[in-house]
């Protein structure tokens, strides 16, 4: 039985899957590392996600185009990003409960629209594969890392890309300063409450482009609660990955890994009970938590407001 | 969910035992599998700081899967066995069984339960050490280590209590409302939610186990009155949970001007003896007093 897992082309499936599945945990993790970095905690990714997924969806259905779905995405997820900052900087509310708010309101508004809009699940179709030339020609390796669709590819470039502003960038100095001593930063000229704004929005969008690869790239449909809990496990790979984009890349591909090894377990039909192959995944998540805190600090002023003094 | 199954294994295990027994053993056993699922993120928290938040998250998963497991393998109806359409859920527990309801209404013995419950963690929480231990711990961990509080044993204890009376719910909603348990699959399929709704009537209720119960029912209302608009005039039930999640948004935003305004009484009035922090009387008790 352990056999039949290892063969060649299960293995390769499995790699193709679990790069793949990894796409939404990517973005959206992504965008909530910049968020955490510069101290605010967004548990609203997961509402973001399902907002973005759905107008991406009916977007993409409405005018017949992928990339107007792309950046209805955006739009809501940066909008929804917005009004996370607003409450959690300017009203300074405390985080982890509105973003169990901005949850709850992503996971009615996304059904809501989706039972008034569109009635019935139905399916669109998505970005197809894309092959990169030359490189998707080498053997096995082509097949698993050049042979994906576009938001795939996206995200994987988004890692150095968010490694290298958030180290080497002024910019990303001052999200660090800002979530390590805001004080600091602030008698320094560096304006607190802007910075923040700026990662929240950023991260808002990047969890509403993290639905859109859910629903018009990876599974091409939309249905109520569609992420189910996608987003939460994303927020888990932030602190995984100790607030590195490297380390969330790490994260994600472990965790889509193992839940691509689970899908297989069911195809194969082998004798565990499906249920307990989906838990695998969330005990794995719990048990990296209980790894990755040990490891790593947070940044310093994480969930706290900056109040200016005197 | 744990809960109910815990309470679902009770009463479908002793079908033919007292009912005076076997209910309150099954409640019971609803608290402590409720305890027990609570506990864990509880002890995660406390010895290895991990963020209840997202522990819970996934424990929430892993009940899902483990109830779809038992209600489709082991526990699943024997009636629904012989059948084509095999719908997951268990056979019913035996009516004698079922929470008595109050004529005329269609009000069940849980709701007075519930009520019952409310004040005694307010006794709890206010009237006891061990509540004026974990209110100390949630109010400053560090001042709380200090008094010589042993922090993570209440963290982890007050999650535990807290799983327990959420153990407690699922159970109710068994004896009381449906008699047997089902599953659609989701994690809201069963529950309809209550779990995070329940969170948000804790936040309306100002976290205060008294100011929950009108709470509770406002939501309670608020769902019930969903369920019928959909019905009656086809206003999807997705809208109730979107304005939940506004309203949680909103209670938590007006912190700030709550704050301010608790600042200028403050300063206008200047600090009194019996307000100085850390002494050795509760800190909210002489304002709470007042309002009970």
């Amino acid at each position: 039985m352990i056999g039949e897992l290892l063969t060649a082309q299960v293995l390769l499936g499995i790699l193709t899957s679990g790069i793949r599945l990894a796409t939404p945990y990517l973005y959206a993790a992504i965008g909530e590392t910049f968020g955490q970095r510069s101290g605010v905690l967004n548990l609203g990714v997961e509402g973001q996600m399902l907002v973005g997924a759905f107008a991406a969806f009916y977007v993409a259905r409405r005018t017949g185009s992928l990339w107007l779905g792309v950046a209805a995405a955006l739009f809501v997820g940066a909008l929804m990003g917005l009004i996370m900052a607003f409450v959690s900087i300017t009203l300074h509310a405390q985080q982890g409960i509105s973003g169990i708010g901005f949850y709850l309101f992503g996971l009615g508004l996304s059904d809501l629209l989706f039972q008034t809009l569109l009635g019935t699940v139905q399916t669109v179709s998505g970005f197809r594969p894309l092959a990169i030339p030359l490189l998707s020609r080498i053997p096995v390796l082509g097949e698993v890392f050049f042979n994906q669709n576009l938001l795939v590819y996206g995200a994987y470039l988004l890692v150095p890309i968010a490694a290298f502003v958030m180290d080497k960038t002024t910019f990303g100095l001052k999200i660090r300063a800002v979530g390590e001593n805001p004080e600091a930063a602030d008698s320094l000229g560096v304006n607190v409450s802007l910075v923040r704004y700026i990662t929240v929005t950023l991260g808002g969008a990047l969890s509403g482009l993290a639905g859109a690869s859910l629903s018009i790239a990876l599974l091409n449909v939309f249905q109520q609660n569609l992420t189910s809990g996608l987003g939460f496990i994303a927020v888990a790979l932030v602190y995984f990955g100790g607030w590195r984009p490297w380390g969330v890349l790490a994260g994600a591909l472990l965790f889509s890994m193992v839940n691509a090894l689970q899908l297989w377990v069911q195809v194969l039909g082998l004798p565990i009970p499906s249920e307990f192959a989906v838990m695998m995944p969330y005990v794995l998540t719990i048990l990296a938590l209980v790894v990755a805190v040990q490891r790593v600090r947070p940044p310093t002023a994480l969930t706290k407001p900056f109040v200016r003094e005197g | 969910m744990v809960g109910a199954l815990c309470a679902v294994l009770v009463g479908l295990s002793f079908p033919d035992g007292p009912a005076l027994l076997v209910v309150p053993a099954a409640l019971l056993a609803g608290m402590v599998g409720g305890a027990i699922w609570g506990g864990i993120p509880g002890l995660l928290k406390a010895h290895f700081n991990v963020n209840e938040i997202l522990s819970t998250v996934m424990m929430n998963q892993i009940a899902v899967q483990g109830m779809n497991f038992l209600l489709i393998g082991p526990l699943m109806d024997p009636v629904q066995l012989q059948r084509a359409s095999r719908i997951p859920q268990t056979a019913r527990i035996s009516p004698a069984f079922d929470l008595p309801r109050l004529a005329p209404t269609r009000l069940h013995l849980g709701t007075l339960l519930a009520i019952l419950m409310a004040v005694l963690v307010y006794i709890l929480l206010w009237r006891t050490t061990l509540g004026y231990r974990i209110r100390a711990v949630g109010l400053n961990k560090e001042a709380a280590r200090y008094a010589g509080i042993n922090v993570p044993r209440y963290i982890a204890l007050s999650l535990a209590l807290s799983g327990a009376l959420a153990g407690l719910a699922g159970a109710v909603q068994i004896y009381g409302v449906n008699f047997r348990m089902f599953t659609d699959g989701s994690a809201t399929g069963f529950t309809g939610s209550a779990g995070f709704h329940g969170i948000v009537a804790a936040l309306f209720g100002q976290l205060h186990p008294l100011g929950t119960i009108p709470a509770a029912f406002l939501f309670g209302g608020l769902l019930v009155g969903a369920n019928k608009l959909q019905r009656a005039v086809q206003v999807p039930a997705a809208l109730i949970v979107t304005l939940n999640g506004l309203v949680v948004v909103f209670v938590v935003s007006t912190e700030l001007w709550r704050q301010k305004r608790a600042r200028r009484r403050v300063i206008e009035r200047p600090l009194e003896r019996d307000e100085t922090p850390l002494t050795s009387t509760p800190p909210a008790a002489t304002g709470q007093e007042g309002t009970v």
